[in-house]
């Protein structure tokens, strides 16, 4: 049975359904994972010709790499003779890839090169067995694949989200931003939970008091943000983004204002090697931005790390936060910017267990009145056209579900 | 040192490590920070191999106030995770001295097995621990712990208790 997927999505709630329905997951990986951008790495992953690393789109395994022309290409991880996967390993640099099965050979543009014994076969032609490349493309670093020719290009994709993803990358301190890590995790949950989560203010206070009380008082304030002119917006394509500390929107602004007290040592320690402009603007960055850029499907940009969602399974989610730094910059800048990402994010971090707990309950919530109790998104509906500075307006996850009706009901 | 001697300290480091261990598993954390020196440190690096700490991601990269932080953030109601914190169980085992630091400090290496269980399922938690202990009269205390995840470097699930 096929449902009508509009009636399912209305301006201000979503059916239960969405969150238990396996054919609903099957239909989601089908015109969603498998039809738009998915973002699959960041630049600084590849940095030399040959790098390559694994990972997924959506449920099918693929190969990142940089080709020896130095070409960004997205490939699935499977040999096309039999079908094995030609990389476990998590990253490596080679100058080709080699299937442990039958040593079918390949080029890291994904071109068979050669096979053992291929007198075996009858009318052979390697020009057929390339390894199936998705398309790729790039946006300051930020690299999506899609399996679909037809997808707009990625920049159209993104449309108004790109200056947002602009100033995110600002906490570089002027330096390219560097992938520094990553905490990895698992929730028994819908993957929209967490999307929503992304673009979800108003349970700050509450899920992460825990965090806060273990802030001092500075940072404690910066992160008392329900009142603090910060608003959310919907940025098409099903895209939005949250603002929660506006004076940290453009981090090359006010730089010369006072360094705040928490940063005073470690604005010492740079002085020995930085001009004091320098030093305002890496300490100005060390924190990361002050909103969330959330991107239809998978991808966040978070505050001070990458947020990436990959659906398993219809009630299992994968997460990693990938923490990010400064491509060449100071050690003790990025050592500040890898305790503070501990102190937050991942299993064992102040707030994303409690996050994962919420959104499991979510989950565990979702057996009861299927049909009787819908999942409200109806917060600060009367603000949506002028962002009238509410922070915990639902505005965002009203887009990503508009947007998740029009692709499932394409 | 004589074999005896090796003996004796790593069955006194055998005695304090289940110790810790009970301290855990019954959430005693009170009784688990005293166990500490104060410029000790509580690592649970994501990658099993890490020897660099200081400049990778951990999970957990404590020191005396981060681990009392931890603690307050366990006990204090204020975090849903832990107000229904999982339930732990660890088996420690397979201790070997693996040396003396210049102070004489032990460096010790044991193998924990760790389940939660927590809505109706079990979770495993296995790794490799590697402490550098202080002798402090007939017992220890750490200098340095380091919980090496098995499955460090993929993924974990949220974690209400400490490894």
């Amino acid at each position: 049975m096929t449902r009508d997927y509009s009636a399912l999505v209305k301006d201000d709630r979503v059916h239960t359904a969405l969150y238990t329905d396996p054919a609903i997951f099957e239909d989601e990986i089908d015109r969603i994972v498998n039809t738009t951008w998915v973002w699959v790495a960041h630049d600084s992953e590849l940095p030399n010709k040959n790098d390559w690393i694994t990972t997924h789109v959506g449920r099918q395994p693929v190969i990142v790499n940089r080709d020896k022309a130095g070409t960004v290409r997205v490939m699935l991880n499977r040999c096309r003779h039999r079908g094995a996967t030609i990389c476990e390993a998590k990253k490596g640099n080679a100058p080709g890839f080699v299937c442990p099965y039958h040593a079918w050979t390949y080029g890291t543009d994904g071109t068979l090169k050669g096979l053992p014994l291929p007198k075996g076969y009858k009318d052979f032609d390697k020009g057929d067995y390339t390894l199936v490349n998705l398309r790729a493309e790039s946006y300051r670093g930020l690299i999506f694949a899609t399996f679909n020719q037809d997808a707009p290009p990625l920049e159209e994709f993104l449309g108004r989200a790109r200056p947002w993803i602009d100033l995110f990358l600002k906490q570089g301190g002027g330096y390219p931003v560097k992938v520094l890590g990553e905490h990895k995790f698992t929730f028994p949950g819908n993957w929209k939970i967490q999307l929503e989560n992304t673009t979800d203010a108003y349970h700050f206070p509450i899920v992460h008091k825990s965090f806060l009380s273990s802030l001092d008082g500075d940072t404690g304030e910066l992160f008392s943000f329900m009142d603090a002119g910060g608003y959310v917006e919907d940025l098409g394509n099903g895209h939005s983004v949250m603002v929660m500390i506006p004076e940290l929107v453009d981090l090359e602004e006010n730089l010369d204002e006072p360094i705040p007290e928490r940063f005073a040592e470690l604005a010492d320690e740079l002085r020995a090697e930085h001009s004091e402009d320098e030093v305002r603007r890496i300490v100005r960055a060390v924190t990361g931005s002050g909103f969330n850029v959330n991107l239809f499907p998978n991808l966040a940009c978070s505050m001070a790390f990458f947020r990436v969602l990959r659906p398993l399974s219809v009630e299992e989610t994968e997460v990693r936060h990938i923490a990010i730094g400064m491509d060449g910059g100071p050690a003790a800048a990025n050592r500040a910017r890898l305790r503070l990402h501990e102190h937050f994010q991942g299993p064992m971090g102040f707030g994303t267990p409690d996050d994962a707990e919420a959104w499991e309950r979510v989950q565990r919530g979702s057996q009861a009145g299927e049909d009787s109790v819908w999942i409200m998104l109806n917060r600060g509906e009367d603000k949506t056209e002028s962002n009238a500075g509410d922070v915990t307006a639902e505005t965002g996850m009203r887009a990503a579900y508009q947007m998740w009706k029009r692709m499932m009901t394409a | 040192m004589s074999t005896l001697v090796a003996t004796r300290d790593l069955a006194l480091a055998a005695e304090f490590i289940a110790l810790e261990a009970d301290l855990l598993d019954t959430r005693d954390y009170a009784a688990w920070l005293a166990l500490w020196v104060p410029e000790g440190k509580y690592v649970v690096p994501v990658n099993p191999d890490e020897t660099n700490f200081e400049d990778t991601l951990n999970y957990a990269y404590d020191d005396a106030a981060m681990r009392s932080m931890r603690v307050r953030r366990l006990t204090s109601g204020e975090s849903m995770s832990a107000a229904h914190a999982a339930r732990t169980l660890r088996s420690v085992s397979r201790f070997r001295l693996l040396g003396h630091t210049e102070q004489g400090e032990l460096q010790v290496r044991s193998a924990q097995q760790l389940i939660e269980y927590k809505f109706d399922r079990h979770r495993t938690y296995v790794a490799n621990v590697e402490w550098v202990l202080r002798r402090e009269g007939e017992s220890f205390r750490i200098v340095r712990k380091v919980v090496r995840l098995l499955n460090g470097g993929d993924a974990l699930a949220g974690i209400t208790f400490l490894p």
